[in-house]
């Protein structure tokens, strides 16, 4: 017997936010995973016709042609800047960057300390896969002790070449920033709730509470040497211990948000 | 209007403000901060962003941000400052945003000094950030000619989506000198197309610098550059001083050209046929009437506050046909009328000759003097 009256739900589908194309990034990155979380928390709130991205230098310097949404793309680090500028004289409009290790947490400190201190309305979704992937996994300020990179043959010497940055721990002592957590992309649940964080942050904005920032604990395959399920389990064992997960600042008008 | 008396940098803010500046972003930095103080008091009076930056790279890359809005908005430094600036100023030129610069040139290399110089001149005329591109710089010599050319800065900038440039030397942001500010001009309603402000009507806008592809690139390269051919065409400006029967000019901007000025009004006294070519747009320059002069005059003294920067922009339109002498002083020092007086006479004494590098003429007699 053919059964034909089954009805039907779409349970999964590709966000509005999301443009249906190809990305250039390789086989297991988290990329294409963030980017979705980000797409999803803009269809859910209906921003994605009121939004405008910054893209930064790096993997995801072409993150722009994967959104259906308004971007800009920033210099080397300086996307806080550059989404203060767009925010100040478009302050009705969700702003938001999308910065990697290198950029954020190396040559744009400067800019996202700043940015942070002021309390600039703007979401940072920041991701840490301690290398910098687009130029073929060089030492990050976050790459870990003892990890072996392309400048760093023999392991991260720490007593020559200092210690990693913990960004989400940095920015949360500012008194301007007002949602600092850090999350990871190496499983389901931890996904799930990268995506709640992503949604607070752009509520947080839109709101006119301050300044966010989600760090997402993320992998690199090609640069990591390894396949994609073994970079995860990576995450898990080296990452974590490093970089604990965790809301590191959430301001007392931020707490009462409920989604 | 009354004119008021009233500071350079003071003047420059206020005549941008009324001029529809939207947006101000800045860091303060010697001698330049009055300006940046006078629109942290006024921008927000009228509702409008300032933001003091992080830092130079901060305050440029916000507006560069602001700039794909389609707003007007505008940053102001000084030679320092500028020098990091012009990472962003590279990206603002490749994705076409127009702004304003203001750069209160101060002396350098280096930290230098914060006396008024005209040292600048090659990074902001002849580029300082990467790639091919120029930005259109105005030249003002007096508080009141800065004041007309902020709004024009403005105007052009919009024109032509290009950076331009208002290189105020450190001694016509300093100085108070009477001037007249226009009334207030409404804020710019007209948003252009290609500014980002969400994808409201479906279309997505993108700004960006990268091109990956090589061709397109190339394509775009020369689409700023026929722009610029544009600019030189139609937007050249100076101001000549006893030009008509001149047999010798003294070619001079900003502070350097009021000075000569005097000492062209001086030699005149003393009957000396001298006139004065003052660029009041140093890009483009004024090529056209600098090769006319060439063919009718017997000689040119070129007088700066550098070491002769502008003065190989004039040698390459004179290209030989006619002597021309340098003189200049640098590192803050600012040149006296009489000395530039002297060095008219010794022009037109004679002897003269179109052999050698006039900059190695003039570091010679300067060694005898400051040596």
């Amino acid at each position: 017997m053919v059964v034909t009256d089954i009805p039907t739900k779409i349970v999964y589908e590709r966000p509005e936010a999301l443009d249906p194309r190809v990305t250039h990034y390789c086989p297991g990155c988290t990329h294409g995973v963030a980017h979705r979380l980000v797409a999803e928390a803009l269809d859910e709130m209906g921003e994605v016709e009121n939004t405008i991205g910054v893209a930064s230098v790096g993997c995801s310097v072409f993150a722009y042609n994967y959104f259906n949404i308004d971007f800009v793309e920033a210099a080397h680090g300086r996307a806080p800047a550059m989404a203060t500028g767009i925010k100040r004289v478009l302050p009705d409009r969700l702003v938001f960057t999308y910065q990697g290790d290198g950029d954020l947490a190396s040559i744009g400190m400067g800019e996202i300390v700043g940015a942070a201190s002021r309390g600039e309305q703007i979401t940072v979704i920041f991701i840490n896969n301690a290398t910098y992937g687009m130029t073929g996994g060089q030492m990050a300020p976050t790459s870990l002790p003892g990890q072996v990179t392309s400048s760093s043959p023999t392991g991260r010497d720490v007593t020559r070449q200092g210690h990693p940055i913990q960004t989400a721990e940095l920015l949360s002592t500012l008194t301007g920033s007002s949602y600092i957590v850090r999350r990871s992309l190496h499983n389901f649940r931890e996904t799930r709730r990268a995506k709640k964080a992503i949604r607070t942050a752009f509520e947080v904005q839109k709101q006119g509470l301050g300044f966010s920032l989600v760090e997402l604990l993320s992998n690199c395959p090609t640069n990591w040497g390894m396949s994609a399920v073994e970079s995860r389990d990576w995450i898990e064992e080296r990452m974590l211990a490093f970089y604990p997960l965790g809301d590191y600042k959430v301001s007392s008008a931020v707490a009462d948000i409920k989604i | 209007m009354a004119k008021e008396l009233i500071k350079g940098n003071t003047a420059v803010a206020e005549a941008a403000l009324r001029a529809g500046l939207e947006a101000y972003f800045g860091y303060p930095i010697t001698p330049q901060s009055e300006l940046l103080e006078h629109l942290s008091g006024r921008m927000p009076e009228l509702g409008r962003p300032f933001v003091q930056a992080e830092s130079e790279l901060g305050a440029i890359n916000m507006v560069y941000g602001a700039a794909c809005t389609g707003k007007r908005v505008m940053t102001s430094s000084s030679s320092p400052g500028v020098s990091l600036m012009m990472e962003g100023l590279s990206y603002i030129a490749g994705t076409e945003v127009p702004m304003v610069l203001v750069d209160v040139v101060r002396g350098g290399p280096g930290l230098g000094n914060i006396a008024p110089a005209q040292g600048d001149y090659n990074q902001i005329v002849h580029g300082g950030g990467h790639g091919d591109y120029r930005i259109i710089v105005l030249a003002p010599s007096s508080v009141q000619e800065a004041v007309d050319l902020t709004a024009l800065a403005f105007d052009l900038a919009d024109k032509y989506r290009a950076i331009t440039c208002i290189m105020l030397d450190g001694s016509i942001g300093q100085m108070m000198e009477p001037a007249e500010i226009p009334p207030m001009q409404p804020l710019k309603t007209d948003i252009p197309d290609w500014a980002v402000r969400g994808a409201r009507d479906g279309e997505k806008r993108l700004l960006t610098s990268i091109n990956l592809d090589p061709p397109a690139q190339e394509a775009m390269n020369l689409r700023l550059m026929t722009r610029w051919q544009a600019i030189e065409r139609n937007e050249v400006r100076y101001k000549g001083y006893y030009l008509d029967d001149a047999d010798f000019v003294v070619v001079g901007f900003g502070t350097a050209g009021r000075i000569s000025l005097s000492a062209v009004r001086a030699a005149r006294e003393k009957g000396l046929k001298v006139g004065l070519l003052r660029p009041i747009t140093v890009a483009p320059f004024p090529n056209t009437v600098l090769d006319e002069l060439t063919e009718k005059v017997e000689g040119f003294l070129v007088v700066e506050m550098n070491a002769g920067q502008m003065l190989e922009d004039v040698r390459l339109m004179v290209r030989g046909r006619k002597p021309v002498e340098f003189f200049g002083r640098m590192g803050g020092v600012v040149p006296f009328p009489d000395e530039v007086l002297t060095e008219i006479e010794r022009l037109v004494k004679g002897p003269r000759t179109t052999d050698g590098h006039p900059r190695d003429r003039w570091l010679a007699r300067l060694a005898e003097t400051i040596g």
